[in-house]
C-alpha cells in the first residue's frame, strides 16, 4: 500500500497537504514506469519558477527518461511557493524516495479539494490496471 | 501480441518487454545506456526473431525482385547482401530491407511492423513471373551477436565455415552451437562489426545459450531494442516510421546508395517519381547534436526564428558521443555541417548544431 497521507492523480501524481500548502511529487509507480528500475535512465526534469500559477490538472513541468516524456500534472491549483532544485542535477533521489525527499513543488493552495483526486486504495486500483 | 521463441528466456532475464511491431520484445534488460556501451565496448546478444524473413525462390526471383526493389538486385554477387527499399509508384517507400542474394534464391529481412504489407505487396505483383514467395518469419528466428569481441565470440561456437573470411555484407551458411545449415551474415544495425544468424524456431534456446555461455568470459550480455535505437542512430541508420515512411522518399533520406537509375535494371515501381526526385530535392535528412539536456524526439519542430524547417526524425542520449542526438529534415540549402538551428520543445527552444554522418564509425579514422 502507497501512502495514505495524501491524494493521487490517475496520471501518478501526488500531493499531500499540509495546512494552506500542498506538496507535490510523483509515485514510484511513475518512476518505475518511466526508467525500469534504472534510474540512471532519467535525464532531465523542469520544473516551473517560483511564483508562477498553476491550475488543478494543469501540466507544471515534463519529467524525461532515455526513451520516454512525461508530463508532471498539479493534482490541485495554486501559487508555486517552492521547488526541489535538487532533484533537477539528482534525478536518483526520485528513484530512491519519492514520498518525501523526491517531492517537486509547493503550492500554496487554491482550493483543497477536487473531484480527480484518489485517495490511496482507489490510486492501487489504477496501477493495478496498468501495470 | 506474437511472441519469439525466446520470450520467457528474456523474462527471466528480468527484460522489460514491451509491444514492437506486434511483438512483444525486450526493450532493455537494465540500463539502456549501459546496454549501448557494452556493445561499442565488446558484444551484445540481441533476439530479432521479430524482423520479417522471406524467401524468394523460382527462377524469376531475381528479375522480380528488381521490379519491386529499388537497388540492383540482379548485380548483387552471389552471397552478398545490399540495402534496399520497396516503394509505391509514387516513391514512398513500403519498407527498408536487406536483399541476401543466393545461388537459388533470394532471402529478404524487412521490418517487423511492415511485414504483412510487405507480404501483401509481393503477393499482388507476382504476375507473369515464376516466383513463389516463402514467408518464414514464424518457423524461423534470428539472432545478432554485434561488437568488438563478436567474431572471436562466434567462431567459438561456429563449424563448418571460415568466419574470418566472411566479408562486410556476406553470407554463408555453417553449424552455429550445433545447428547445421544456419544462415550467418557480417551485417548489423549497430555500426559494430557482427554478425546476424537465422535458424529454426527449435534451435532458439540452444543458440542463444551457446553464443552468452561462450561470450561471458568476453563480456557479452543480452541487448534490448532500446539500445539497438541508440546504436543505430549513433551509426547513421534509418528507421522506417522515423527517417523514411511513406511520405519521406529514400532521396532526400541519403540513402542513395540503395537505389539504382542503371539503365540494365529496367524499370521498377517508383523509379520515375524518385529520378524526379533525384533531380530536384527540396529537402535532406540531416543529424544534429544538441548540448542541451532535453533529448530530441520523433515530431519535435525544427525551427530558425519563427519559420518551421521540418521535424525531428529521431533522437537519442548517445553515450558514445556523450551528447544528445537527433535527425530530422531541413531545407536542402540548410543542410550544412555547423549550421545551428533551434529545436522547439513543447514552446521551449534548444540550439542544435548540425553535423557529418553518421555520428559514430568504427572504422573512421579519428583525429
Amino acid at each position: 500500500m502507497r501512502p495514505d497521507d495524501r491524494k493521487y492523480l490517475s496520471s501518478h501524481e501526488w500531493i499531500k497537504i499540509d495546512g494552506d500548502t500542498g506538496i507535490i511529487g510523483i509515485t514510484d509507480f511513475a518512476v518505475q514506469e518511466l526508467c525500469s528500475g534504472n534510474e540512471s535512465d532519467l535525464v532531465y526534469c523542469d520544473l516551473p519558477e517560483e511564483g508562477r500559477v498553476v491550475e488543478a490538472g494543469e501540466t507544471f513541468g515534463e519529467i524525461e527518461s532515455v526513451k520516454a516524456v512525461a508530463d508532471l500534472n498539479a493534482p490541485l491549483g495554486g501559487e508555486v511557493i517552492e521547488v526541489n532544485s535538487a532533484i533537477e542535477d539528482h534525478l536518483e533521489i526520485l528513484a530512491d524516495d519519492p514520498w518525501e525527499r523526491g517531492w517537486l513543488i509547493k503550492i500554496k493552495l487554491a482550493a483543497k479539494t477536487s473531484d480527480a483526486l484518489l485517495d490511496a486504495a482507489a490510486y492501487e486500483d489504477v496501477v493495478a490496471q496498468e501495470a | 501480441m506474437k511472441q519469439t521463441p525466446l520470450r520467457d528466456t528474456h523474462h527471466a532475464l528480468g527484460a522489460k518487454m514491451v509491444d514492437f511491431g506486434g511483438w512483444e520484445m525486450p526493450v532493455q534488460y537494465g540500463p539502456i545506456l549501459d546496454e549501448a556501451r557494452c556493445v561499442r565496448e565488446r558484444a551484445g546478444l540481441f533476439d530479432l526473431g521479430h524482423m520479417g524473413r522471406v524467401q524468394v525462390n523460382g527462377e524469376d526471383a531475381v528479375a522480380y525482385l528488381d521490379r519491386l526493389a529499388t537497388n540492383h538486385v540482379a548485380k548483387i554477387p552471389t552471397n552478398s547482401i545490399r540495402y534496399s527499399l520497396f516503394c509505391k509508384e509514387d516513391g514512398g517507400p513500403i519498407d527498408d530491407l536487406l536483399v541476401y542474394k543466393g545461388d537459388d534464391h533470394v532471402y529478404l529481412v524487412v521490418n517487423a511492423s511492415n511485414t504483412d504489407v510487405v507480404l501483401e505487396w509481393m503477393r499482388a505483383h507476382t504476375g507473369g513471373f515464376d516466383v513463389e514467395i516463402d514467408d518464414q518469419t514464424a518457423t524461423t528466428t534470428m539472432i545478432a551477436l554485434q561488437g568488438p569481441k563478436a567474431l572471436e565470440v562466434l567462431k567459438q561456437v561456429t563449424t563448418d565455415c571460415d568466419l574470418d573470411a566472411l566479408g562486410y555484407y556476406k553470407f554463408t551458411f555453417g553449424t552455429v552451437c550445433g545447428v547445421p545449415n544456419t544462415r550467418i551474415s557480417r551485417t548489423g544495425y549497430t555500426g559494430e562489426n557482427g554478425f546476424e544468424v537465422y535458424f529454426a524456431n527449435e534451435h532458439a534456446q540452444r543458440v542463444w545459450d551457446g553464443i552468452r555461455e561462450a561470450g561471458e568470459s568476453a563480456g557479452v550480455q543480452p541487448i534490448g531494442l532500446g539500445a539497438r535505437d541508440t546504436l543505430r542512430l549513433e551509426a547513421g541508420m534509418p528507421l522506417y516510421g522515423h527517417e523514411i515512411d511513406r511520405e519521406h522518399d529514400p532521396i532526400q533520406a541519403g540513402l542513395a546508395f540503395g537505389v539504382s537509375f542503371k539503365e540494365e535494371k529496367g524499370d521498377w515501381i517508383g523509379r520515375d517519381a524518385l529520378a524526379k526526385i533525384a533531380e530536384a530535392p527540396t529537402r535532406a535528412l540531416v543529424g544534429f547534436t544538441t548540448d542541451g539536456k532535453r533529448v530530441p524526439r520523433q515530431g519535435y519542430a525544427l525551427m530558425r526564428g519563427d519559420e518551421h524547417l521540418g521535424d525531428v526524425c529521431s533522437g537519442a542520449v548517445s553515450p558514445t558521443l556523450d551528447t544528445n542526438i537527433g535527425t530530422g529534415y531541413v531545407p536542402v540549402e540548410l543542410a550544412v555541417p555547423g549550421t545551428e538551428l533551434e529545436m522547439d520543445i513543447r514552446g521551449k527552444r534548444q540550439t542544435v548544431k548540425l553535423v557529418e554522418q553518421p555520428f559514430y564509425s568504427r572504422t573512421r579514422k579519428k583525429s
